[in-house]
C-alpha cells in the first residue's frame, strides 16, 4: 500500500503546484502583460509559459493587411531580459527587440497577408554555478483597423 | 475519524501548504547562495532546455475572424449564425467546445455590427457552453450586465468579449485541457470562415474584398492542422483532423505567392511598414468547392 500512497501523494502535489504556478502566470499575463497593449483590441488569444533562462520558444501566427498590430512580450522580474525576432517564411529577421533596448512591444502593419514566426528567448545572468532562474513569459497580441 | 487516514490527511495538507509557500515566493530574485549546483549539474539542465523548446501555434481568435469579415465590408445575416435555440444540443464536451468557439465567433460578429440584443443572446449561449466544459468564471453574470450596461460603448463591448474569451481559453491551458483549448479555436476559425463563403456575392467575384480574406486564411491552414497534430490522440481532435485535411487538400488549389518581406519604419505613425507583394488565385470553381467543404463541416458542428 505503502507505494500507491507515494504515488497519489506525489501525484497531488504535481498537479497542486502546476495548477497554482499556472495560475500565477495567468494573473501575471493579465496584470503586466494585457496593459502594454494600450488602446489596441487584445485578440483574446492566451499565450504564456514558464520559461528558465536560455530557454527559447517559438509561436507562428497569420498577420493581415487590414489590420493595425501590437505584440507585447513580458517576463516576470525574475527573469534576465526577454529577447524576441520576427521573421518571415523565408528565415529573414524582420525586427529585433535586442537592438531596441529590449523593448517589450512592437507595433507594426502588412502590406500583405503573412505568416510570420516570433522567436523568443530568455537571455542570462551569466552566474556559472547558479540555478537557471525561471518565471512566466507572456505573449499577446492587440490589433486595430486600419486607417 | 480513522487514525491513519487522519495522519495521512495531515500529512497532506502540510505538504500542500509546503509547496504552496515555496511557490509564493515572487518578485525580484532571492540571492543564490542557497542555490549552488555544479557546473555539470547546470551543463545537463541547460541541455534539457535546449530541447524542451516550446511551440505555440496561434489561430485567428473568433474576434480576430469577426474583425476580417467586417473590414472587408461585408453585410450582417444573422440567418448565418448559429442559432442560440441550438445550445440546449450540446451535451458533450467536444460538442461544448467547437460551439464555444463558433458562439464566441457569432457574438463578435454581432457586436462589430452593433446588434445589442443578439450580441447579450449570444452571451449567453457562450456563457452555457463555457459552463458545461466547467470553466470556472469565464463568463459571469457581471460581464453580462456590464454588456448591458455599456450597449452603446464599441470600445468596452470589444475588450469584454475579448477578456471572456480569454478567460476560457486560459483555463482550459490552465487546466492540462490544451485539446478542448484547441477545439474551441477551431469552432471560431471554421465559422468565421463559413460566414465569410457565405457572405461572398458570386455576380462580384473578381476583385472581390472578401475574397482576399478567404485567401488569406489559407496563410493558418497549416497553423491549424500543427495546432490539431500537438493534440493528436485525443479521439475529438483526430475526428476533426480528418475534417480539416480535406479542407487543406481544397486550400492547396489556392495560389498565394508572397514576395519576401521589407519592414521600413514609418515615422509618422511610429509603426515598422512590412511590404511585400503578394499574388494570388482561385478560380469560382475551387471557391464553390472550399464554400461547400466548410459548410459541411461547419454543420457537422452546429447540429
Amino acid at each position: 500500500m505503502r507505494p500507491v500512497k507515494t504515488i497519489f501523494l506525489a501525484a497531488i502535489l504535481v498537479i497542486a503546484q502546476n495548477g497554482y504556478i499556472n495560475a500565477q502566470c495567468k494573473a501575471f499575463a493579465k496584470r503586466d502583460c494585457l496593459p502594454e497593449l494600450a488602446n489596441y483590441t487584445h485578440d483574446g488569444n492566451y499565450h504564456a509559459a514558464i520559461l528558465v533562462e536560455g530557454e527559447e520558444a517559438e509561436l507562428y501566427k497569420t498577420f493581415y493587411s487590414d489590420m493595425d498590430y501590437r505584440v507585447a512580450i513580458v517576463g516576470e522580474d525574475k527573469l534576465p531580459a526577454i529577447e524576441f525576432r520576427i521573421l518571415d517564411a523565408n528565415k529573414n529577421v524582420l525586427y529585433s527587440n535586442k537592438e531596441k533596448d529590449f523593448a517589450k512591444t512592437w507595433d507594426f502593419k502588412l502590406q500583405a497577408s503573412q505568416q510570420l514566426k516570433l522567436v523568443i528567448r530568455v537571455s542570462s545572468f551569466n552566474q556559472p554555478g547558479a540555478v537557471p532562474a525561471s518565471g512566466c513569459v507572456a505573449i499577446m497580441f492587440g490589433f486595430k483597423l486600419k486607417k | 475519524m480513522d487514525r491513519k487516514f487522519s495522519i495521512g490527511l495531515f500529512s497532506i495538507v502540510l505538504l500542500l501548504v509546503t509547496v504552496l509557500f515555496t511557490g509564493c515566493k515572487g518578485g525580484k530574485k532571492e540571492p543564490q547562495e542557497e542555490m549552488e549546483v555544479d557546473i555539470k549539474d547546470k551543463v545537463a539542465i541547460l541541455q534539457d532546455i535546449e530541447q524542451a523548446e516550446r511551440i505555440f501555434q496561434a489561430l485567428p481568435s473568433p474576434l480576430e475572424s469577426a474583425m476580417l469579415i467586417k473590414s472587408a465590408g461585408a453585410r450582417f445575416e444573422e440567418k448565418l449564425l448559429n442559432p442560440v435555440s441550438n445550445a440546449n444540443n450540446y451535451v458533450t464536451n467536444k460538442a461544448m467546445a467547437l460551439n464555444l468557439g463558433i458562439y464566441t465567433c457569432d457574438l463578435s460578429f454581432a457586436s462589430l455590427y452593433e446588434q445589442t440584443q443578439l450580441l447579450i443572446d449570444y452571451m449567453n449561449a457562450a456563457k452555457k457552453m463555457a459552463d458545461g466544459l466547467g470553466i470556472l468564471k469565464a463568463i459571469e453574470q457581471q460581464d453580462i450586465d456590464r454588456l448591458e450596461e455599456n450597449i452603446n460603448n464599441s470600445e468596452v463591448i470589444m475588450d469584454i468579449v475579448s477578456q471572456t474569451f480569454m478567460n476560457s481559453s486560459s483555463y482550459l491551458e490552465d487546466n492540462d485541457q490544451p485539446a478542448t483549448a484547441a477545439i474551441v479555436l477551431v469552432g471560431g476559425w471554421i465559422e468565421g470562415l463559413y460566414i465569410s463563403t457565405q457572405l461572398v456575392d458570386m455576380d462580384d467575384f473578381k476583385g472581390n474584398k472578401l475574397v482576399s480574406k478567404i485567401i488569406d486564411q489559407k496563410l493558418s491552414i497549416d497553423i491549424l492542422l500543427n495546432l490539431l497534430n500537438s493534440n493528436k490522440g485525443n479521439p475529438a481532435v483526430d475526428a476533426l483532423m480528418g475534417q480539416v485535411a480535406k479542407l487543406k487538400n481544397v486550400f492547396d488549389k489556392i495560389r498565394l505567392d508572397t514576395s519576401p518581406v521589407r519592414p521600413e519604419f514609418d515615422q509618422a505613425s511610429k509603426t515598422t511598414v512590412l511590404k511585400s507583394e503578394v499574388k494570388t488565385d482561385m478560380t469560382p470553381e475551387v471557391f464553390m468547392e472550399l464554400s461547400k467543404t466548410v459548410t459541411e463541416i461547419r454543420n457537422s458542428f452546429v447540429i
